[in-house]
């Protein structure tokens, strides 16, 4: 080779390395299950990180609905070939945390990087459902909310209500026959997320157990108490109610929940996520209010969980990877951006700096029903019944509770008999996931 | 004589084989294999820990009334879709055999469902029979029929054999249109000549003559709503309400989902496999027999 030839050589590969200063980022993929104006929030967070520093560019994959991205993260795991970050829902956080080896504690990833990171900084009734016993922070939180009830005015005052929203759920049952009367006769109130709203939830917010050992978050060998009192009253209630058609079952997801905005059914619990859609939608007065409780049970109301997704780090990366993982959670928890995720799409924020200065503004006067499931939340200091829900096989286990809830509601079974059979047939799933989860 | 080629040695024709049996292979029998190995398995969803168990995955399931469940609903589910959209296919396509004006529209317009994905499909059927939003559900119930398939099994398990059906008939009617249209007229010109009625010409000479049609697509209809129902059923009801819809290869799925219960989940879709060998094998040994080719 001549010497002409190596320089033109050298000079080649120097002009395509001086070309291409990608080659030298990391790239980081994360994997999420966001549609619609939720994607472009992703979207967005990651083209603001990239342009914010140069070593580190986040790739953006949508993977489908939560149950796919979940399914995709595994299939990819186990064919080695797992994302950066993937966003899973709060009901698969048994089934990640309990696979060591396939994932990062966020915790560890902070520290191990070096970045500043202060546990105590963000609100603990959104962290603590993705946190250890012990407090550490083993996924990220991104999208949360909780489960609030949405109320149309313009119904409430054609039914002679007063313009305060019921409080109590015999309240919520008599206005609910109240608006039947006055012409809301398909559906007086009704429920999103069935077994979200009258199991978790309804849990959390009496203070009263849906399993043992802290719902599960002390043990896998955690077993089921839905067949207590509380939840055989409330859904005998239901049953009744639905009988007489005040109530109105609306499935299972959240498929029903055009029937508030549609003006069918005029009091409705959902996630108060749904704000963005009613905003869009609902032709009448509307806003939100905190989930109905019975005065009887002692302590009423506790605080709410949160539903919504995390972000979970996968095992088996690189260092310089998780360095660039753990900036862009630093990224994510500036107290601007999440002043602005909040304000503008109706996401929980995660830092205490951020709610405090969205609560200094004014923001919550102009617009209270973004400030509704926090009070929910930090209505008092979260006990053991009431931090969260932590069960491995949570996806499946809902679906069996569905199934014996609706056999409940169209008479198959009695309330009692229908919780019971849905009792043990989740403790079965539990077993199986004990086993499984070593 | 013989009409066969014939080749020296087995290079050749292995070599011409390969192709197919590579994609048999890789294809059918490799993952098929992987199932089976699965179902005596008992692992956590990132495979990270695995157990031996032999059939334990299969006794939980016997174990369990939701199976059997599953099962009924699997017999009533196929047997009403098979046996409505077989004949309402047949209907069609004996009325657009005749000369009639602007068959090849009807025709044309009768084979569109097929073109529809199941899961649109489901949807479709979703909007018109939605007890809240559905055009036909509220004439319905304007009707005094009390319609909810949210809480109705019969009224849930209704509207997924009419979609599952619906997107049926058009398939069938093809095969149907083109089997009557090989029935040699002569034969059906001889019995008008002969004094027989049209419903008399159809059940002793068109019908017969359609068997070994109709067993085929006996067959196929079969398959279909076995397997490929299944996008209808996670789109119209979701195997619910109360598991009323839960058909055995939804249960498949919805076991499998989140990775929970991969064992459980392979090993019925073992059962489900000896299940649709079974069946063929019945059909092609008794039920061909009574077939005129």
């Amino acid at each position: 080779m001549t010497f002409a030839l190596k320089t033109l050589t050298a000079a080649g590969v120097f002009a395509l390395a001086a070309a291409s200063p990608a080659l030298a980022q990391t790239e980081i993929q994360w994997w999420h299950a966001m549609t619609g104006a939720n994607n472009d929030v992703v979207v967005k967070l990651a083209e603001e990180f990239n342009a914010s520093q140069k070593d580190y560019k986040v790739v953006v994959a949508y993977k489908g609905s939560y149950p796919d991205t979940l399914n995709a993260g595994i299939a990819a795991f186990r064919a080695g070939n797992a994302p950066h970050i993937i966003q899973v829902f709060e009901v698969g956080t048994a089934t990640m945390m309990s696979a060591k080896g396939a994932i990062k504690p966020v915790a560890d990833l902070m520290k191990d990087a070096g970045e500043t990171f202060d546990p105590k900084s963000y609100l603990p009734a959104i962290t603590g459902y993705y946190s250890t016993t012990k407090g550490e922070m083993l996924s990220f939180p991104f999208n949360s909310s909780s489960m609030v009830m949405w109320y149309n005015k313009d119904a409430l005052k054609k039914a002679g209500l007063p313009e305060a929203p019921p409080k109590t759920w015999p309240e919520v049952f008599e206005a609910a026959k109240k608006l039947k009367a006055a012409g809301y006769d398909k559906c007086g109130f009704s429920t999103a997320w069935t077994t979200w709203a009258n199991i978790e939830q309804l849990g959390a917010w009496h203070n009263v157990p849906v399993g043992t050992k802290a719902n599960g978050f002390d043990g896998f060998d955690t077993e089921f108490r839905i067949n207590s009192d509380l939840f055989v009253k409330h859904l005998t209630n239901l049953a009744n109610l639905q009988k007489e058609g005040v109530f109105s079952y609306s499935g299972r997801t959240n498929t029903g929940e055009g029937r508030f905005t549609s003006g069918e059914c005029p009091l409705f619990l959902t996630s108060s996520a749904f704000f963005g859609n009613v905003k869009a939608n609902a032709k009448f007065d509307w806003s939100n209010a905190p989930m109905p409780y019975y005065p009887d049970v002692a302590g009423a109301p506790q605080n709410s969980i949160i539903g919504g997704a995390s972000l979970w780090v996968m095992g088996g990366k690189k260092a310089d990877e998780y360095k660039g993982v753990a900036k862009f959670f630093t990224f994510l928890s500036d107290v601007d951006r999440q002043v602005k995720l909040h304000t503008e799409s109706g996401y929980l924020p995660i830092t205490k700096a951020a709610y405090e200065k969205v609560k200094a503004s004014g923001f919550y006067k102009q617009n209270p029903y973004l400030e509704t499931p926090l009070l929910e939340l930090n209505n008092k200091e979260p006990t053991d019944n009431s931090r969260g829900v932590r069960f491995g096989g949570l996806v499946q286990i809902r679906d069996i509770w569905s199934e014996e809830i609706e056999a409940a509601l169209n008479g198959q079974k009695t309330p009692k008999a229908a919780l019971d059979a849905a009792n043990e047939r989740g403790n079965q799933a539990l077993r199986q996931f004990e086993r499984t989860a070593k | 004589m013989q009409k066969y080629a014939h080749f020296k040695g087995l290079t050749i024709p292995l070599l011409l084989l390969l192709p197919q049996l590579t994609i048999t292979v890789v294809f059918f029998y490799w993952p098929a294999s992987q199932a089976v190995w699965q179902s005596f398995l008992l692992q956590d969803a990132f495979g990270i820990s695995t157990e031996f168990v032999w059939f334990e995955n299969y006794r939980d399931l016997f174990a369990k009334p939701e199976y059997y469940k599953a099962l009924i609903n699997t017999g009533i589910f196929s047997v009403f879709v098979a046996l409505l959209s077989l004949s309402l296919a047949l209907l069609f396509a004996v009325m657009a055999d005749r000369q009639i004006r602007g068959a090849e529209i009807y025709k044309t317009l009768l084979i569109w469902p097929y073109a529809v994905a199941p899961a649109i499909a489901g949807v479709l059927w979703i909007f018109m029979f939605d007890p809240s939003l559905g055009m036909l559900a509220r004439g319905l119930q304007s009707l005094g029929v009390n319609w909810n398939p949210r809480l109705n099994g019969n009224d849930a398990m209704t509207l997924v054999i009419l979609a599952a059906t619906w997107k049926q008939i058009s398939y069938n009617f093809l095969f149907f249109l083109a089997g009557l249209q090989s029935i040699p007229r002569s034969v059906i010109e001889a019995a008008v000549i002969d004094g027989a009625r049209p419903m008399r010409r159809f059940w002793t000479i068109v019908f017969p003559l359609l068997s070994p049609t109709t067993f085929f697509l006996l067959v196929v209809n079969l398959v279909y709503v076995f397997f490929d129902t299944f996008g209808i059923i996670d789109t119209v009801s979701g195997g619910g309400p109360s598991g009323a819809t839960e058909t055995l290869v939804y249960k498949v799925y919805s076991d499998g989902k989140g990775g929970t219960n991969l064992g459980g989940s392979a090993a019925q879709s073992v059962i489900l496999l000896a299940m649709v060998i079974a069946m063929t094998a019945i059909q092609f040994r008794f039920i061909e027999r009574k077939v005129t080719y």
